[in-house]
């Protein structure tokens, strides 16, 4: 188990090195940089403003230069947000943007599966096709549709919560953003449990539970259950790397102070540092779910232990 | 005779209907069947014959689109429509069940000590570690070695014969008055089969349970049933004790099924009959695990140095259990696999022929599979199937010559020359085998290797197709390989037989002298286990 977990620990370093390279040039070859305004600069302004931040030398040396800062944390200073380096901003924004999406991710992953058993238990009845239709609303529907409705609805007309903004940091001002940003992945969740459960449900060993007089209640919360946890389990590991990493249209929306609205910002502005910064960080994060994840597959599936 | 025992489960009127998109099928249509304490009944039935739904409608565990009516009375409570509170105080504690699928039977995520106490925790209260010392009786009891170890294994890492007995353990646990054992060796090699019905017995002897023994299999009956009953389309066609069924068999189907059991013998083409296929010292290796750095690759020879000699109108009997590599060896004859070893086809030598220099020869050597389902594409036409060699080995055919020979090679197989243009899936079991020989005689071939061509068949239409092969044999005069794990099939279509055990021969000789005095100890125990009815 640790030797796997060192394994992968280690694996992960060249993944890294692979999504920085890939990002830091797929940037450099898009069209414009982060002095192109709309009103250009002086020529001799522009010329000293890449001096400074050493985008006058070559390529390679710049991307040498920034591996090694990389290396010891230091992922350099923003263009846009002139006073603070990259560093600094996700460090200020994360805690917002992991608070929120931890209770979004909590929210999508109880609502999604006991929404999806729900379905699965009354299979082809009203209920089920109450709850699958909803889901297709919640996938299909964007984000940026959802949260202002959800404004409109419970912040303006009925003056229930507060329209956005972090506030004191209380659950009422994160109710709103948080569904927003959960009713996608709920929606996922919800259709990949009923579909794991109904198939689980129908396997050998169900019956057999069932032929040796188990209640209900036992075959379905322990072997079926189980079972049918397995694929929505691998889709854990995408789901919590994007929601805890901020989304930018909610956190626009809403007016929160996270990291999600940077990954956007940055690329509109060739903010190159920034836009690698984001990059890492959820490079990071989808690393460490897809492990965390695995671990907790082979805790549920013996046939996949990693000994 | 007569029985003096108490009848514990009596069925009356039963009937399970299948609500289905081409309207309501009735799978039992109103069957009467006795259980008495202690006896062993067998349901014996083709598939089709609603023997499972019988008992799975009894135990309510039919599937979702499935409805039981009648009555089935244990020890006087009406079982059917019961509600499912009070059910379950009767199945898992007074009548159990085994299944055929040891495989899947059993939950892959919990550990088999757990799965069998989970009855008894639910039936006799108690926790599970108190539980935990009638789980380790009861595997010592059905003979799994090192018990204590091996309550903590998950079932994926144990073998379809340890899992089957898991299954026994699981359904002795609460100590139950009727054991349901539904096909419980049919998915078992012949020797582990034996064994598995040896140890029901023993129990049985030991615990005095009634049980029903659903199976196809009438030697399996014969050896181990007191009473049968004969189930065909939904309705029992005669009950009687075993030797009554057997020796005085009443219904018109019961004796076609005893008739079904393959019979005849397949006499030698002589000594002098040249020989047309020959593998010398035949070896297949198959790689193992090995990733793509570091763990090393093995090797695994699934023929290890196999000689055989094919004479022109001979078939030899391959015979072997699952992981023997008779079907390997088969495919290294046709040089499908790669192999090493001498081969020679007629006066040619093939053992360094690659793929387009075998491809000439491939219309006289031809393969016919297992399984019918699978073997034929489901997207084309019965005709486009049959006729697709002919592209390859005779590509001036016309159109009309094609057709032809298709409609011969239909007429050969006993099918409708009309079935050309329908599809495979509209055919049953039988029908596409038929199909699939068709395929490979539209060929004229010499030499054709039969790999298992009747196990996935009833015995009743197993004997057709036998019969049918042997009349092509005669009309062609054709050379088969006959790969079986099913002796009786073997007796009856081959003049030599070999015995294959990992890999290597262990026995070989003209099939009497092996069917009545087999000399290694492996075939004696392959033969007892066959229970050839």
């Amino acid at each position: 188990m640790i030797s796997f977990v060192l394994r992968r620990l280690a694996s992960a370093v060249p993944t890294l090195f692979i999504v920085v390279t890939i990002s830091f040039f797929l940037m450099r070859f898009a069209p414009g940089g982060p002095f192109n305004l709309e009103r250009p600069l002086p020529p001799q302004t522009m010329a000293n403003l890449m001096a400074t931040y050493h985008l006058d030398q070559p390529l390679w040396n710049q991307y040498l230069t920034y591996i090694g800062n990389a290396v010891t944390g230091d992922f350099g200073p923003s263009y846009i947000y002139k006073d603070n380096t990259v560093a600094e901003l996700i460090g200020k924004g994360l805690p917002y943007s992991m608070e929120l999406g931890f209770y979004a991710l909590l929210l999508a992953l109880v609502g999604g599966v006991l929404a999806g058993t729900i379905a699965a238990l009354r299979q082809n009845s009203a209920l089920d096709f109450l709850i699958m239709s909803v889901s297709t609303v919640g996938v299909t529907v964007p984000n940026f549709v959802v949260g202002p409705v959800l404004t409109l609805v419970f912040a303006i007309t009925l003056a229930w919560l507060p329209a956005g903004s972090w506030g004191d940091g209380s659950l009422r001002f994160l109710i709103l953003p948080m569904i927003a940003l959960a009713l996608p992945q709920l929606a996922v969740f919800a259709r990949l449990t009923r579909g794991s459960m109904i198939e689980a449900l129908h396997t050998d060993h169900i019956r057999t539970a069932r032929a040796y007089g188990l209640p209900s209640r036992t075959v379905v919360i322990t072997h079926a259950m189980r079972a049918a946890m397995l694929p929505v389990v691998s889709y854990l590991a995408p789901a919590a790397a994007a929601l805890l990493t901020g989304s930018a249209v909610v956190e626009t929306i809403f007016t929160i102070p996270g990291v999600g609205r940077y990954f956007v910002l940055g690329a509109i502005n060739r903010d190159y540092t920034l836009v690698m910064g984001t990059v890492v960080l959820i490079a990071i994060f989808v690393i460490v779910f897809n492990l965390l994840v695995d671990i907790l597959y082979g805790l549920l599936d013996p046939r996949v232990r990693h000994d | 005779m007569t029985d003096k025992r108490e009848t514990i489960l009596t069925v009356r009127n039963l009937k399970v209907t299948f609500t289905t998109p081409d309207g309501n099928v009735e799978a039992v249509k109103g069957i009467d069947l006795d259980v008495k304490a202690g006896e062993t009944i067998a349901v014996v039935g083709e598939s089709g014959s609603g023997k499972s739904q019988t008992m799975m409608g009894i135990m309510g565990l039919l599937a979702g689109n499935g409805q039981v009516t009648g009555s089935a009375k244990y020890r006087g409570q009406e079982l059917v429509g019961l509600p499912l509170k009070a059910l379950n105080t009767v199945r898992g504690a007074k009548i159990t069940m085994i299944f055929q699928e040891p495989m899947t039977s059993l939950d892959p995520l919990y550990t088999i000590g757990r799965q069998i106490a989970e009855p008894i925790v639910h039936h006799r209260g108690g926790s599970f570690k108190q539980a935990r010392t009638r789980v380790l009786e009861l595997l010592e009891l059905v003979g799994i070695p090192d018990a204590k170890r091996r309550i903590d294994s998950y079932p994926h890492e144990m073998s379809g014969g340890q899992r089957q007995r898991v299954m026994i353990a699981m359904a002795l646990a609460n100590d139950p008055d009727i054991l349901i054992a539904d096909e419980p060796t049919t998915a078992l090699d012949v020797t582990i089969q034996a064994q598995i019905l040896d140890l029901l017995n023993k129990l049985q002897a030991k615990f005095g349970m009634a049980v029903v023994l659903i199976t196809h299999d009438l030697g399996i009956v014969r050896h181990f049933a007191n009473r049968v009953a004969v189930m065909r389309r939904g309705e029992v066609v005669e009950t009687g004790t075993t030797a009554d069924i057997f020796e005085r068999p009443q219904a018109d189907y019961t004796k076609m099924l005893l008739a079904a059991e393959p019979h005849g013998r397949k006499l030698s083409p002589g000594d002098k009959a040249p020989i047309i296929l020959e593998g010398a010292n035949v070896a297949v290796d198959y790689a193992t695990g090995g990733g793509l750095f570091g763990s090393s690759a093995g090797v695994f020879r699934a023929v290890d140095g196999v000689s055989i000699r094919l004479k022109e109108g001979q078939t030899i009997g391959i015979v072997g259990e699952s992981g023997s590599g008779k079907s390997t060896l088969g495919r290294a004859l046709l040089r499908l696999v790669p192999s090493s070893g001498r081969y020679q086809f007629g006066a040619t030598n093939i053992s360094d022929f690659g793929r387009s220099a075998m491809r000439p020869l491939r219309r006289q050597l031809q393969l016919v599979f297992q399984d019918p389902y699978g073997s034929l594409s489901p997207r084309q036409t019965v005709g486009e199937i049959i006729t697709e060699g002919l592209y390859v080995h005779e590509p001036q055919l016309s159109r009309a010559e094609r057709d032809k020979r298709a409609i011969e090679a239909l007429k050969e197989v006993r099918l409708d020359p009309a079935a050309r243009n329908r599809y495979p899936h509209e055919f049953s079991g039988g029908q596409r085998q038929r199909i699939a020989i068709a395929r490979a005689i539209i060929l004229k071939p010499k030499v054709v290797i039969l790999d298992e061509p009747t196990s996935a068949l009833d015995r009743s239409v197993q004997g057709q197709v036998i019969d049918l092969l042997r009349d092509l044999q005669k009309a062609h005069g054709l050379s088969y390989i006959f790969i079986s794990h099913d002796l009786s099939v073997i007796k009856a279509m081959s003049d030599y037989v070999v015995v294959m055990k990992n890999g290597k021969i262990v026995e070989e000789g003209d099939t009497d002298a092996i069917f009545e005095s087999p000399r290694e100890s492996y075939t004696q125990t392959l033969m007892s286990a066959a229970f050839t009815a």
